[in-house]
């Protein structure tokens, strides 16, 4: 299945683009999406315990999230607005 | 002019008023955010970069009106944030109460825009005229 990913801020800096499709098995999970994400660039552990991450605009409570076709995930390291 | 927006072109406080005011508020207090041209330990920043996930950035907006609702009836809220390039003394934020009395205005508009920098999903790069640069990220 595909899942959007949306990377912000230093998170997308990481990854190289803040829009982007990733591949992942049928059944995968939250953690599963971190691991192929991982395989890009390992330096996002330095952001792992600060970053929240949500799917299809939520945060996501639980890392064993399964995650379906078509969902999009978003890496949203702490926030600077205003 | 819609009441919560993310934009990329220069933020129109006056407009923001006009809309969230209505015949029943007597009050009306704005909060405007602009760029500073200096960091608190007084580095010198030539601009700021904003970027957002706009969709949770409007929802979160909503909410925190809607919160403001609960603690307030008759309070309008308005937000809208920039995002792009920003130089130094453009406004990157603007909160807008309107209410019955001033009290409520006040009160709605501390909460909404300490709320936002709390919790909405807005992120900002300075760049510093020495060349660097930074993710902020805000202090609660």
């Amino acid at each position: 299945m595909t899942v959007r990913v949306r990377a912000f801020a230093r998170m997308r800096e990481l990854l190289d683009e803040g829009a982007f499709d990733l591949q992942l098995p049928e059944g995968a999970t939250v953690v599963d999406a971190w691991e192929a994400l991982r395989a890009r660039n390992r330096k996002i552990d330095a952001l792992a315990s600060s970053t929240r991450i949500a799917r299809n605009g939520r945060v996501v409570a639980l890392m064993s999230e399964r995650l379906a076709d078509g969902d999009e995930i978003a890496l949203l390291p702490p926030v600077g607005g205003g | 002019m819609a009441l919560f927006a993310i934009l990329r072109d220069a933020i129109d406080p006056r407009a923001l008023e006009a809309s969230v005011r209505t015949d029943a508020c007597g009050a009306i207090v704005t909060f405007l955010g602009v760029v500073r041209g200096s960091t608190s330990e007084g580095r010198s920043i030539v601009g700021l970069e904003y970027e957002a996930h706009e969709a949770m950035a409007l929802a979160e907006f909503a909410a925190i009106a809607s919160e403001v609702g609960e603690r307030h009836t008759g309070v309008r809220l308005g937000i809208l944030h920039r995002v792009g390039a920003l130089n130094v003394g453009e406004v990157s934020v603007a909160v807008c109460a309107a209410a019955p009395h001033r009290r409520e205005a006040f009160e709605a508009c501390e909460y909404a825009i300490e709320a936002l920098k709390a919790r909405a999903p807005i992120w900002k790069k300075e760049a510093y005229a020495d060349g660097g640069d930074a993710w902020i990220v805000n202090k609660l």
